[in-house]
C-alpha cells in the first residue's frame, strides 16, 4: 500500500468538490465524504487544503475528522473486512467469526494486515439482520456465516 | 406540478401498470431489493428473470424492484402478479430457479410450488 | 365504482381451472343474466384461494359463504337460493377440516397475517426508483389536499389528534413538536428528517427509505407547510448507501416533476430538500448532536432547551422527526385522525415497525399496531425459537432499552409499557435471546458499544459507562464480588440523572434490566465462578465424560495445547484444566459427544 495518493489529480478532483460546495452552509462534512472517495483516507495534507478553502480551521477540520469513525487518516487495506457486531449478529455468535478472520490474516481488529492488504474492523450494525451474521469484504456480504466458512471465503481474497 | 388535475394524471397512468389485483393487465414481477435482499444475491435473480424474459420473447411481462418485503430470512425473494391470478411468492431463490420459474410460471402457466413460501414454511 | 349487492368469487386458479371452473363461471353470469341480477351481483375470477383439493371453489360475499366441490349444477342451485333469495346453500358449504395445503402468497402466511401496514404499505410494492409508481398508490396526494384545502393550523391539528408519537425512541407527541416549531419565532426555519438508525438490530428506517422514499419527501414538505419552513434536511447514515441513492433520485425526481422547489401545485408554497450524510456515530442520532453534525462540527449534543424547535440548525426553530414518523403522516392526512387514533392503545396510537431478529425463526421487518404483544409477536408472527429451545429475553430498543424476560411475554407493547419495565420502544429493534445467551454477556456487550460511542462531552457517561464496562468485564471474567453488583447499580442511577444527552441517560438500561430480572446469572458468575449459559469463555470448563468416551483419541489430536491425555484403545481421556486454553476444538471433534462445556 506504498501507493502515494497524494496526486496532482486527486487534487484536482478535490478542488472540483470543493467549488461545488464553496457556498453551501455546512460544507465541511460532504466535502470530507467526498474527500475521502477520492484519496481513500483523509491525510493531514489533504485537510490543510479543505482549510484553505473552506477558510476553516485546520484544528476544527481535525476534530470533525477524528470524531467521526468513518473517516480515516491512515490509508486502508485493499479489503476492507467489515465483521458485523451489531446485536443480532451478536447474539448469532458473529464474536469468535471475528476471532476467526483476526487469525487467518494475523490482524487486531481496527488494523492493516503487515503486508497492507487487509483491514479489519468490527462494524456496526449493517442491518441485514435476517442474514445474521454477517460480514462484508468490500462490496461483497456474506451472510449467515459459521466459523467453518471462514476459511474458505478468505482463500478468495 | 402546477395543478392536481396533473397529479391526478399520472396517477390515472400509473395505476394501470401497477395494478396488482387480479384484473390486471399483463405480468409483474417485482424483486426484493433491499440490502438484505441484494446481499443474499436479488442482483443475479433478477439479472437471470429479465434474460430469461428477454430470451423467451414473453410480452406483457414487467420485471422491476422494489424496497423490503419484510421477510429478510427468506431472501432472495420476487413476488408475481399474473393476471388473473392472484399473488404468488417466491421465496430463497438462485438465479436457476429464477430461470425456472419464467419457464413454469410465465411461460407456461404453472406455479412452481415447490418454490412458494408456502412450500418453503414446510 | 359500481355498487353491487353481491360479489361472486370464482376461483380461476390452476387446480380450480383444471376442475371445471371456468365452466362454472359461464354458467353463473348466463343465469345472472337470466334473473336480470347482472347489475347487482357482480361475479369475479379470482387466483388460487390456497384449497385445491376443495376446489371448485366459490364464495359469495358480503356473507362470506364459502362453497366447496361445487360442479355446474350447483351453480343453479346457488343462484336461485343464495343470491336471489338470500338462503346460505349449507350442504354445499366447506366442511371444516382447514388444511391449506398450498400456501403461495405471503399474505397467507403467520408472519404476515397479525400485521397492519402504514409506514410500510409501500415496501415491497412499488420500485422505489419511479415516482409514477409512488403516484398510482396515492403518493403526493396528501400534500396536494393540505396545500389547496387546509390552514398550516389545520395540519397541525390533524397530526395532534390523531395522537401520533415519534417513532425514534423517546415517543414525543408529533403534532405538539410541529405546534411548537410553528410558534417559534424565526425569519428562517429548517425540517429535518433523522435517518440516523444507530441502534444495533433496527433497520426499519433504511427499510423506508430504500423501499419508499416518497413518502419521507411528501411528508417533510407537508410539514415544511405546517411549521413555516422552505428547506428540508435528511440526515442519513453512511452505512447505508442504497437508501442514500434511492433517496436521491426521489428527490431529483420530485423536483422535475414540480414536487419539490418553487410554487408547488402553483399555490406559491417554495420547499426544498437536501440530504447530509453521517459519518459512523452513533451520538449523532440524538437530535441536538444531529444538528451539530448538520451544521459540519463534531456530533456533540448540545444542552436543552433550547429545544432545536427554538434553536436548531443554524439557531433556528427546526423540526425534527424520525423516519418511520414521517412515514405516518400522508396517511394521517388521507385517512383522518380519526383512523390513526382507532388503531393502537390508549395512549400510543397506530401502529409500529420492528425489526426481529437474533434466536427468532422468522427473522424480518414487521408492522404491527401497538398493543400486540409481545407473545404474538415472538410465537405467532416470529414463528418461535429455532431448534425447541427455550426463550429466555427479548431486547427492545437498542442500546438504550433493557431485555425483557419471559414473565412478561403478555405486555401489550406500547411506549409507557416498555419503560414500566425498563426498556423502551427505541426505534423498534426486537432480539430475541434463548437458553444459550448469557445476559451478563449482553450487558458488557451493550456497555462496550456505549464506551465506544461517548462522544465524551459529558463526564457521567465517558468516565462512568467506562467503569461499568470494567466492573461487567471483570465479573464476565469470575474475578467479579457481590459488592460489585451493587457499585454497578449505584454508578447506573448517577450515570441516567447527570448525562447530558439521551445517550448516556439510557446508556445504563441494559444493565439495570438484567441485573433486575436475571440478577441470579449475575450471582452465579459472582458467587459460583459459573456462566450458566456457557457463554463466558473464562468460566467454561470442558470435559470429557468418562461412560461415554470410546477411547479413540481424536480430541486430543485436535487440541492446540496438548491438555487432553490419554491411551488410545485403553485408557479414558481427561483434559487438563489449568492447561486448556478453552478454545472448544475438541468439543465438535469428538465423534460420541461425549466432551461436554459448562
Amino acid at each position: 500500500m506504498a501507493k502515494n495518493v497524494l496526486t496532482e489529480e486527486n487534487f484536482q478532483k478535490l478542488q472540483k468538490v470543493i467549488d461545488e460546495n464553496k457556498g453551501k452552509r455546512g460544507a465541511l462534512m460532504p466535502v470530507l465524504h467526498e474527500g475521502q472517495k477520492i484519496f481513500g483516507c483523509l491525510p493531514i495534507e489533504v485537510q490543510k487544503k479543505i482549510s484553505e478553502e473552506l477558510k476553516i480551521s485546520l484544528s476544527e477540520i481535525y476534530g470533525v475528522v477524528t470524531f467521526y469513525s468513518q473517516f480515516s487518516i491512515e490509508p486502508k487495506g485493499e479489503y476492507v473486512i467489515g465483521v458485523c457486531l451489531g446485536t443480532a449478529c451478536y447474539v448469532k455468535n458473529a464474536q469468535p467469526i471475528l476471532d476467526k478472520i483476526s487469525e487467518i490474516i494475523d490482524t487486531k481488529p481496527g488494523e492493516n494486515s503487515a503486508d497492507g492488504k487487509f483491514t479489519l474492523v468490527a462494524t456496526r450494525c449493517i442491518g441485514a439482520c435476517g442474514l445474521a451474521p454477517v460480514i462484508t469484504v468490500n462490496e461483497d456480504v456474506y451472510g449467515r456465516l459459521k466459523v467453518d466458512d471462514i476459511p474458505g471465503i478468505m482463500e478468495k481474497y | 406540478m402546477k395543478s392536481i388535475a396533473e397529479l391526478q394524471k399520472i396517477r390515472k397512468e400509473a395505476l394501470e401498470k401497477v395494478n396488482l389485483r387480479s384484473d390486471r393487465k399483463g405480468t409483474r414481477i417485482v424483486v426484493g431489493m433491499a440490502t438484505c435482499g441484494i446481499s443474499a444475491g436479488a442482483r443475479p435473480v433478477m439479472m437471470a428473470l429479465i434474460e430469461e424474459v428477454k430470451k423467451r420473447n414473453v410480452e406483457h411481462v414487467v420485471v422491476t424492484q422494489t424496497g423490503c418485503i419484510g421477510a429478510c430470512r427468506l431472501e432472495p425473494m420476487i413476488e408475481v402478479y399474473k393476471e388473473g391470478e392472484e399473488k404468488v411468492t417466491y421465496v430463497d431463490l438462485t438465479a436457476e430457479k429464477a430461470r425456472k420459474i419464467i419457464v413454469d410460471h410465465i411461460v407456461n402457466g404453472k406455479v412452481v410450488d415447490e418454490y412458494t413460501i408456502g412450500a418453503y414454511e414446510k | 365504482m359500481d355498487l353491487f349487492r353481491s360479489h361472486v368469487l370464482v376461483c380461476a386458479g390452476t387446480g380450480c381451472v383444471s376442475s371445471d371452473s371456468a365452466k362454472i363461471l359461464d354458467r353463473f353470469e348466463e343465469l345472472l343474466e337470466k334473473h336480470e341480477l347482472e347489475k347487482e351481483v357482480k361475479v369475479i375470477k379470482t387466483g388460487c384461494f390456497g384449497l385445491c383439493e376443495a376446489g371448485p371453489i366459490v364464495i359469495v360475499y358480503p356473507e362470506g359463504a364459502f362453497y366447496s366441490h361445487i360442479s355446474v349444477d350447483d351453480v343453479d342451485k346457488i343462484t336461485e337460493e343464495h343470491l336471489l333469495k338470500g338462503r346460505i346453500v349449507k350442504d354445499l358449504l366447506y366442511k371444516e377440516s382447514v388444511e391449506e395445503d398450498k400456501i403461495r402468497s405471503i399474505d397467507e402466511v403467520g408472519f404476515y397475517k397479525k400485521q397492519q401496514r402504514v409506514a410500510l404499505r409501500n415496501c415491497g410494492l412499488i420500485n422505489p426508483e419511479v415516482i409514477e409508481e409512488y403516484i398510482a398508490f396515492d403518493g403526493y396526494q396528501a400534500l396536494a389536499s393540505v396545500l389547496t384545502e387546509m390552514t398550516p393550523q389545520e395540519v397541525i391539528d390533524i397530526v395532534k389528534k390523531s395522537g401520533l408519537r415519534g417513532r425514534g425512541g423517546g415517543g414525543f407527541p408529533t403534532g405538539l413538536k410541529w405546534e411548537f416549531t410553528a410558534k417559534a419565532e424565526g425569519d428562517q426555519k429548517y425540517v429535518a428528517c433523522n435517518a440516523d438508525e444507530g441502534d444495533p438490530g433496527a433497520f426499519m428506517d433504511r427499510s423506508v427509505l430504500e423501499g419508499d422514499p416518497h413518502v419521507i419527501i411528501e411528508s417533510m414538505a407537508i410539514a415544511g407547510y405546517a411549521v413555516g419552513a422552505d428547506k428540508g434536511y435528511v440526515y442519513i447514515r453512511a452505512e447505508y448507501p442504497i437508501a442514500v441513492k434511492r433517496l436521491q433520485i426521489a428527490i431529483d425526481q420530485a423536483k422535475e416533476e414540480g414536487l419539490l422547489g418553487k410554487d408547488i401545485f402553483g399555490t406559491g408554497f417554495n420547499f426544498d430538500l437536501e440530504i447530509r450524510l453521517g459519518a459512523g456515530a452513533f451520538v449523532c442520532g440524538e437530535e441536538t448532536a444531529l444538528i451539530n453534525s448538520i451544521e459540519g462540527k463534531r456530533g456533540m449534543p448540545r444542552p436543552r432547551p433550547p429545544f432545536p424547535a427554538q434553536k436548531g440548525i443554524w439557531d433556528k426553530p427546526t423540526l425534527l422527526n424520525n423516519v418511520e414518523t414521517y412515514a405516518n403522516i400522508p396517511q394521517i392526512i388521507l385517512k383522518g385522525a380519526e383512523w390513526f387514533a382507532g388503531i393502537g392503545t390508549e395512549k400510543s396510537k397506530g401502529t409500529k415497525v420492528f425489526a426481529l431478529g437474533g434466536k427468532i425463526n422468522n427473522t424480518g421487518l414487521l408492522e404491527i399496531p401497538m398493543g400486540t404483544t409481545l407473545r404474538e409477536v415472538i410465537y405467532e408472527i416470529g414463528g418461535g425459537i429455532p431448534e425447541g429451545k427455550a426463550f429466555k429475553a427479548v431486547q427492545t430498543g437498542g442500546p438504550s432499552g433493557g431485555c425483557i424476560p419471559a414473565e412478561h411475554i403478555d405486555t401489550p407493547i406500547d411506549y409507557d409499557n416498555l419503560i414500566k419495565l425498563g426498556s423502551m420502544m427505541g426505534s423498534g429493534g426486537m432480539i430475541v435471546m434463548d437458553e444459550d445467551n448469557c445476559m451478563v454477556d449482553i450487558a458488557r456487550f451493550f456497555l462496550d458499544f456505549t464506551v465506544e460511542e461517548s462522544c465524551g462531552k459529558c463526564t457521567p457517561c465517558r468516565e462512568g459507562t467506562k467503569r461499568m464496562l470494567d466492573i461487567l468485564e471483570a465479573i464476565t471474567e469470575g474475578k467479579g464480588t457481590l459488592k460489585d453488583l451493587e457499585s454497578l447499580e449505584t454508578l447506573a442511577k448517577t450515570i441516567k440523572a447527570a448525562s447530558l444527552c439521551g445517550l448516556g441517560q439510557t446508556a445504563p438500561n441494559p444493565v439495570l434490566s438484567t441485573l433486575k430480572y436475571f440478577r441470579h446469572e449475575y450471582e452465579a458468575h459472582v458467587n459460583d465462578k459459573k456462566c450458566p449459559a456457557g457463554v463466558c469463555q473464562a468460566l467454561l470448563e470442558y470435559k470429557v465424560i468418562p461412560e461415554l468416551c470410546k477411547k479413540c483419541g481424536i480430541c486430543a489430536k485436535k487440541c492446540p495445547v496438548d491438555c487432553i491425555s490419554g491411551e488410545k484403545g485403553k485408557e479414558v481421556y481427561v483434559i487438563d484444566t489449568d492447561t486448556c486454553i478453552k478454545c472448544g476444538a475438541c468439543l465438535p471433534a469428538c465423534p460420541f459427544k461425549a466432551i461436554i462445556k459448562g
